[in-house]
This record gives C-alpha cells, sequence and structure tokens, in this order.
C-alpha cells in the first residue's frame, strides 16, 4: 500500500517555452531507462530477492514514482502553451497527432514503452546488475539532456535526478555486497 | 579533485578520439565521461559527513561524499560558426 503526499519531491521550474526540451526528456518517461520502467522494475523484482534487500527495492521503486510525477511536470510545463505549429517544429507533429498535448508513455523518438525494457531474471545477482546497470544509464540520460539544455532553472530539477541515480546505484552496489557476503560459511578464528 | 578518507579521484575523466583526415567534422578533441563518486565507496562506511537536513533534500544527498554537481563539459566550447 501507498500513502500518497500531494507534492513533487523537488520543485519543478521550467524559465523558456522549449517544446524541444520536452521531447528530450519523454526518454525519461517512457523509455527504456525512464522512471517508469525503472519503478516496474524494481518493484516486481522485490517479490523474488532475499528478505535482506527487498526493503530498499521497495524505497527505490516508489522513489522513481515521484521522479516519473517530476518528469511529467516538466514536459507538460514545457509544452502546455505551445501552438501546433511549435510543436511540429520541434519534432513533436506527429505527438499532437496523435495525442495533442496529451502526455503518453514512449521514449524520445516515440516509440511506446514496452514491459520487454525491463527484466526479472529471478536471479537476485543477475537482477541487482541490472538495476545498477540501469541507474547508470538514466544517469548518463540526464547529463545528455543538460548538455543539450540552456534552461538554468529546469537543469537544476535535472540535476537533482542525476543525483539521485547516484546514489540509488550506490545503494544497489551495497545490496551486491550484502548478497554476496559469507554468511553460511562457518568462521573458525 | 575530491579527496576523502584517503582516496582521491576526479569526477570526469577524458579520452581524445582518433581522428582522420577523411573524417568530415571538425574534431571535437576531448570526448569527456563522468565517474561519479559512488564509484569510488564501495560499502559506506560509517561516520560520513552529512549535509544540513534542509541542504541535503537541495542536493538529492544526505552525503557529501556522494555529491556531484554535473556541468556540461563541452560548455565552453560552443561553436559558434559552422
Amino acid at each position: 500500500m501507498w500513502i500518497y503526499e500531494k507534492k513533487l519531491q523537488y520543485p519543478v521550474k521550467v524559465s523558456t517555452c522549449n517544446p524541444t526540451l520536452a521531447k528530450y526528456l519523454m526518454e525519461q518517461y517512457g523509455g527504456a531507462d525512464g522512471e517508469l520502467a525503472a519503478a516496474l522494475r524494481y518493484l516486481n523484482q522485490r517479490y523474488t530477492i532475499p528478505e535482506k534487500v527487498i526493503g530498499l527495492l521497495t524505497d527505490i521503486g516508489t522513489e522513481e514514482f515521484a521522479h516519473l510525477e517530476m518528469i511529467a511536470t516538466m514536459i507538460y510545463k514545457l509544452t502546455k502553451d505551445a501552438t501546433p505549429e511549435q510543436l511540429r517544429d520541434a519534432g513533436l507533429g506527429e505527438h499532437y497527432a496523435v495525442h495533442d498535448g496529451a502526455l503518453f508513455y514512449h521514449n524520445a523518438a516515440g516509440v511506446p514503452f514496452t514491459a520487454a525494457y525491463i527484466q526479472a531474471k529471478g536471479d537476485p545477482i543477475a537482477d541487482l546488475y541490472e538495476d545498477i546497470a540501469a541507474e547508470e544509464k538514466a544517469r548518463a540520460t540526464y547529463q545528455w539532456i543538460i548538455d543539450m539544455s540552456d534552461d538554468p532553472d529546469l537543469n537544476d530539477g535535472l540535476r537533482f535526478l542525476r543525483e539521485r541515480e547516484v546514489v540509488h546505484s550506490q545503494r544497489f552496489r551495497e545490496a551486491v555486497e550484502i548478497l554476496k557476503e559469507e554468511r553460511d560459511r562457518q568462521k573458525i578464528f | 579533485m575530491y579527496k576523502q578518507h584517503g582516496e582521491s579521484f576526479t569526477p570526469m575523466k577524458t579520452y581524445q578520439p582518433f581522428h582522420s583526415r577523411f573524417d568530415p567534422c571538425r574534431p571535437i578533441g576531448k570526448k569527456y565521461y563522468s565517474t561519479p563518486p559512488h564509484l569510488y565507496l564501495g560499502f559506506q562506511p560509517p561516520g560520513l559527513k552529512q549535509f544540513p537536513a534542509q541542504e541535503a533534500l537541495l542536493r538529492g544527498t544526505l552525503w557529501e561524499f556522494l555529491y556531484d554537481y554535473y556541468e556540461n563539459p563541452y560548455e565552453s566550447k560552443r561553436r559558434t560558426t559552422e
């Protein structure tokens, strides 16, 4: 069960009308290593992983939904007052033709989200290594978007999200350390 | 350059990709990649320095060691012509 707090994890501010940035941000909305994929991946893996790390997956998976909400807010703010012409010029003409201004779970190139983006191998090490890789890929995506963006307020929010990827990766790496510890072996001193 | 618990590291690395005289774009020169602090931490030891609570909420981490501000490394050489 979840408890919802009606506020964003970090304030989202956008200073320019720039639908092109909204297009890039869709990678983190419905992309292979976006926040939706992350949340679904971690929350689903919880059932078949040793008890010691279930709580970690619950916490991080839940936080990913908070990030998803931030990305949605960014995309919405960057496009809400844009005209169809502006959207077309930003490469969002196809999006407008199908969805008007609605958000949809697809990546920056318009490819719709699929469950094939995520894995649940059932092997705790394989699953955690996938999680670490996903965090690093999301971190890289944030970097590339920051590199292309000249909106300081948006970049501030993106830097917060990138930092969270760093922390999550660290925690998943620690989870691997916990699971590989030789706890079944008798220690004789 | 960060220096904490005896280890030091840089959060950004570079390499120079080969550029042939048949490559049409002007050489980009250095390529950059980020190597954030968590790659050097291992299992987090107890007693690391913390940010004050309010500041931690803004920075995205409680731990000073794990904070890594990212800046576009190519910013300084945005091409005005071409």
